[in-house]
């Protein structure tokens, strides 16, 4: 067996403070109808183009956000985050309406739990209030990654569909009452199986998720059953089994707390496939329905890990395999 | 099937293309295929329909050209409006070999780039899904066309 070094770190006072979502309409028509601050109407939210309907979302997130935990722009010292597009331009192009230091974050759609991290080592090294956000667009992404909108394919059913959304979290050094903190988190590493089809991301991804989870209970001497729930980003349903399989052998069931945010985002009749994929998975499952878990007491201490495929159109047209990484964070209140 | 893997045999990084292949959901062969012959042959009969329509004031040869014209056109609408890719979602090749396959390729990155401006936008992507058809097409027939000149068919 090979040894590793501890990739977890610890945190103090990583209170999440609020959260706030914006959701496209496909969305809000899923599972978590309702759970959303906003809900589109039209994904292009009143913009000419995708990219800037994506780039307002994330303004409204971060403004949003900003204002429901009753600070203002000049309160925050850092805004940090990302999203799925070229040079991250979303996320950047927002930030310009912030007075905050900006750190501009890219992992995929690990994005989120990536965020996390990184603001809660800012707060631990004594920033007050620090943004964390990230999202995706159907539209942009598809542009990017496949084929035209409009172009009449077949898709393959190991695909999953990019969410639309962005969410944002609010952390604070401070905080009058209990809310969930960010307690410890995990490093991923860069894991590569072989797999070769971008549009099977799940199956790319699942060994790195179940690399970065192995390694958390390690860390920390914990188990599976410590955790009211285990959310995985976007690895899809064939995802989530194949992680099932994977951290049984290294032995660690989890087969009860693991729930996946893509998966479980859409409903059937959606036709999405494997479910929801794209930074917005986690990011908006996370500052909608679990931050309101946690606050009602449903839940606890969960885990929450975002998950990445780390690749490029250019790579995968060049013929090469799919890295993907996988940040975890444990959040309890 | 899982099974027999995860208990059997360890997954490793070695064995996990053929573990993820076992897993994985497969295409139905059977009822794509239905679909492709079904809608591409809907599409190739009003195809005819126009031939036989044309052919009451022109040509044999004139009207097979208005006909693919006119389903060219007719695909360009249905592209524009959002209906060709629901079509395409389920017959598949039966919506992409017809010439109307060939206009929602051109028409979909046409539309789709047009923010980016008429000529690196347009311009420049129209043919990114149609091109590799054109230019393979073309080579195609050339290599064809040398083999029969040489072969003298």
């Amino acid at each position: 067996m090979e040894c590793y070094k501890s990739r977890t770190l610890t945190f103090t006072n990583a209170n999440i403070i609020e959260g706030y979502t914006v959701a496209g309409p496909k969305e809000n028509d899923g599972r978590y109808k309702g759970f959303f601050d906003i809900a589109l109407e039209d994904d292009m939210f009143g913009q000419k183009t995708f990219e800037r309907a994506e780039r307002k979302m994330f303004e409204h997130a971060i403004d949003g956000a900003i204002a429901k935990a009753n600070l203002t722009t000049m309160e925050i010292d850092a805004v940090v985050g990302g999203d799925l597009l070229n040079q991250i331009v979303s996320m950047s192009f927002a930030a310009r309406k912030q007075h905050a230091g900006f750190l501009g974050l890219y992992n995929a759609c690990a994005t989120f739990v990536e965020s996390l991290i990184v603001g809660s080592c800012l707060i631990s090294n004594g920033f007050e209030n620090v943004v964390c956000a990230a999202g995706s667009h159907f539209s942009t992404a598809e542009r990017q990654y496949r084929y035209p909108l409009e172009l009449g394919v077949l898709r393959s059913p190991v695909t999953q569909w990019t969410a639309t959304g962005v969410g944002a979290s609010v952390l604070s050094s401070a905080s009058e009452t209990p809310v969930p903190r960010v307690t410890r988190a995990t490093i991923g590493r860069v894991v590569d199986y072989g797999i070769m089809d971008a549009n099977n991301m799940g199956a790319a991804m699942a060994p790195s998720a179940c690399d970065t989870l192995v390694r958390f209970f390690k860390d920390t001497n914990t188990v599976p059953e410590d955790y009211d729930a285990i959310f995985t980003g976007d690895l899809g349903k064939l995802g989530s089994d194949i992680l099932l399989d994977l951290t049984r052998q290294e032995g660690y069931d989890i087969s009860k707390q693991q729930h996946d945010c893509g998966a479980s985002l859409y409903w059937d009749e959606q036709q999405t496939y494997q479910g929801g994929s794209g930074a917005a998975c986690s990011a908006l499952v996370f500052n909608s329905v679990l931050l309101s878990r946690l606050r009602s007491g449903a839940y606890k201490k969960i885990l929450i890990a975002g998950t990445g495929a780390l690749m490029s159109p250019t790579t995968s047209f060049q013929g090469d395999s799919i890295p993907a990484i996988t940040h975890l964070a444990e959040v309890c209140i | 099937m899982d099974k027999s893997i995860t208990e059997n045999n360890v997954i490793s990084k070695d064995n996990y293309k053929s573990y993820v292949f076992e897993k994985m959901p497969k295409s139905s062969h059977w009822k794509n295929m239905f679909w492709a012959f079904l809608i591409g042959g809907v599409i190739c009969v009003i195809g005819q329909a126009f031939i036989e329509l044309y052919k009451l004031w022109f040509s044999i040869e004139d009207a097979a050209v208005l006909a693919s014209g006119t389903m060219v056109l007719i695909a360009a609408i249905l592209t524009g409006l959002g209906v060709y890719d629901n079509i395409g979602r389920f017959a598949g090749a039966g919506s992409t070999i017809p010439i109307t396959g060939f206009s929602n390729a051109v028409v979909s990155p046409a539309l789709e780039f047009r923010a980016e401006g008429y000529i690196y936008g347009v311009g420049a992507k129209m043919f990114l899904v149609a091109g590799p058809v054109i230019v393979n097409g073309v080579t195609i027939s050339v290599i064809i066309a040398l083999l029969t000149l040489a072969f003298g068919g």
